[in-house]
């Protein structure tokens, strides 16, 4: 496990926040897209890009990289935001999310954009891939250093597909695999806990062969330590429960399922009007720029 | 008169009969002694899909999902993307139809090098009935881009087929059959993806004619629905596609010009299959007579898989009233 240094979280903290403010200009000038997922996501996109997973945004098909698949496609713009900060495309190019002829589609295609492992949307699908992924290197090479990442969220784990997955990689011991949910709370029509109760989720990923971790998914240090502890679990695949804020960074938009599928402009009007909906997400992250909390510092 | 590199004994009853999953059974496994990427996945269908000859010789490269279609085609595509070969088999009915869009968003849109495999499809699964009979297969691979799909006639021909599939990059379907099927060809007939072929060819000498236009486990009732035609005076010939998509459309566009009226004849639903996409291409270009013999937009039901083919009307006899009525 790597360790990392206050100045190292703060260095991390500041290029969340700026891979925020990419996705609130981006959803702005596509005029539709997701706002919760991608903004309460960032801090977990920053870590694994920036502190934790082997990859070359030079080269972007290494083939020794980490893999991640993003399970739960619809929150691309925090995946292609990450990319564009990373070096993987101009950063200009986030202006183009969603419109004709771009390489960001409104889902992830593989193969329209550097860094893209597999095309997601519609959901379930990512952990069955990663599994595979997993397998395949297994297959090649029982030692693999090579570290199998899949991102999906808490709504997305109603669907059956996802528990076959899990019983494939419980039952083949893929100690490679890495599964980080992002728990939200939030899903298109609701709160999860009224749509699809799903607790208690740890004891449900244990029972399915699970090492799994819960933590707060918004402390760079506490998932950098998770994402280690994940690494070093030996005979099992993990799942890292990360409990994260939807919509983090715009209080004026966090916890509210109704920013689910609404990009800034089109949001609820009740704490901030449309037009100004950007404008004010905007200078909420920018008033946050760098600011540790109490309980990153050592 | 038949084509000379097919079996010399069709028209006898010593014809051989054996069901075209054997062949792919054959194939995956020559496949992975070939090259060390292949790997095969089953649902809890291992033996029969023939999947276990694979699984015997290569454990350390067959995935035994369990009972998770949907499942198996995205772990499928992920194997896909770390340089695999994947075979993914099933019935039909389940891959890929339970998994259809599994296999279109992780398989197909991303361009995945998979391999489906449909086993069980048609009618003549027999006894087990209407909920395993996959009668609409065909149209829904289809009509997915980049999707490859094989309907192969006889066991010689699935093995060849999983062989060439196993060297061709990208997705595709073949379809496979439960029942014993007539050998029509030999291991040494030629096969190639996207080519059609002229099994049987007619007597010019008649005045009428038809062109018969033939998919998978029927090819030996086309064949015999031709020689019957002759005997009554009517010059027939045979097209037998193996791959559907794509179509060799200059070959069924001269064979339509070549006869002015056609039947085409599938173990499918009229609609979607064969000779939908026979329909769609000529429409397009040259527009022709067509009889479809298929299942007529209905369920299949349970009976033993001759009894089938006959209540389902893709007999001999049911071609050749089908020509009759559009011959030329």
């Amino acid at each position: 496990m790597q360790y990392l240094t206050s100045e190292e979280i703060k260095a991390l903290e500041r290029k969340a926040n700026s891979i925020r403010q990419s996705i609130i200009e981006m959803l702005t000038e596509a005029g539709s897209g997701h706002t919760a997922g991608p903004l309460g996501m960032a801090d977990v996109f920053t870590l694994l890009y920036f502190g934790i997973m082997k990859h070359d945004p030079e080269n972007p098909d290494w083939e020794e990289r980490d893999r991640l698949v993003l399970s739960n496609g619809h929150i691309c713009p925090v995946l292609y935001a990450t990319l564009a900060h990373a070096g993987y495309f101009p950063t200009e190019e986030l202006l183009t999310l969603r419109k004709l002829g771009s390489r960001l589609q409104g889902h992830p295609h593989r193969g329209a954009l550097p860094g893209i492992e597999t095309s997601s949307g519609p959901l379930g699908s990512g952990i069955s891939q990663a599994v595979g992924m997993a397998l395949a290197e297994r297959i090649d090479n029982p030692y693999s250093a090579k570290f199998i990442y899949c991102l999906t969220g808490d709504g997305e784990l109603n669907e059956g597909q996802i528990w076959e997955a899990l019983m494939l990689a419980g039952k083949e011991k893929l100690n490679n695999l890495i599964v980080i949910v992002d728990r939200n709370g939030i899903q298109i029509d609701g709160y999860t806990k009224d749509v699809m109760p799903l607790e208690p989720l740890a004891e449900k990923f244990e029972s399915f062969g699970f090492d799994v971790q819960e933590v707060d998914g918004h402390n760079i240090r506490a998932l950098n330590d998770a994402v280690g502890k994940a690494q070093a679990v030996y005979s099992q695949p993990s799942v890292i429960i990360a409990h994260t804020i939807a919509s983090k960074g715009v209080d004026v938009f966090e916890r509210d399922f109704r920013w689910h599928g609404n990009p800034p402009g089109k949001g609820p009007e009740d704490r901030v009007e449309k037009s100004q909906q950007s404008v004010v997400a905007l200078q909420k992250l920018r008033s946050l720029a760098g600011t540790i909390r109490p309980q990153d510092i050592d | 008169m038949f084509a000379t590199h097919l079996q010399p004994n069709l028209t006898s009853d010593t014809v051989e009969r054996v069901p075209t999953r054997f062949g792919y059974g054959e194939g995956l496994l020559e496949a992975g002694k070939r090259d060390e990427k292949v790997v095969a996945l089953c649902c809890d269908l291992t033996e029969s899909t023939r999947t276990n000859l694979f699984a015997e010789a290569f454990p350390h490269r067959f995935i035994q999902i369990g009972i998770g279609e949907q499942n198996m085609a995205s772990v499928a595509s992920g194997m896909a993307a770390m340089g695999k070969i994947p075979f993914m088999a099933s019935y039909a009915m389940f891959s890929p139809g339970r998994n259809w869009e599994q296999v279109r968003t992780t398989i197909a849109y991303n361009n995945s090098n998979v391999k489906v495999i449909g086993a069980h499809a048609g009618v003549s699964v027999g006894p087990d009935g209407a909920t395993h009979q996959a009668i609409e297969d065909i149209a829904i691979m289809r009509v997915i881009p980049n999707m490859v799909v094989i309907v192969p006639a006889d066991v010689h021909e699935a093995r060849k087929a999983t062989l060439a599939a196993a060297k061709f990059t990208g997705p595709v379907y073949i379809r496979l059959g439960r029942s014993n099927t007539t050998v029509v060809t030999t291991p040494e007939s030629p096969f190639e993806i996207g080519k059609a072929q002229l099994l049987y060819t007619r007597d010019a000498s008649l005045d009428k004619k038809v062109g018969i236009i033939v998919t998978g486990s029927l090819l030996h009732n086309a064949l015999m629905a031709a020689e019957a035609l002759q005997k009554e005076g009517i010059g027939a010939s045979v097209l037998h596609i193996a791959t559907i998509k794509p179509l060799d459309g200059e070959a069924v566009q001269a064979f339509a010009a070549e006869h002015g009226a056609l039947v085409t004849v599938e173990e499918h639903q009229i609609t979607g299959g064969l000779g939908g996409a026979v329909a769609e291409h000529l429409a397009e270009c040259c527009p022709t007579k067509i009889a479809r013999v298929g299942v007529m937009d209905r369920f299949g039901e349970s009976g033993e898989p001759d009894q089938l083919i006959v209540h389902f009307g893709l007999d001999v006899p049911a071609i050749v009233a089908a020509a009759k009525r559009v011959a030329s």
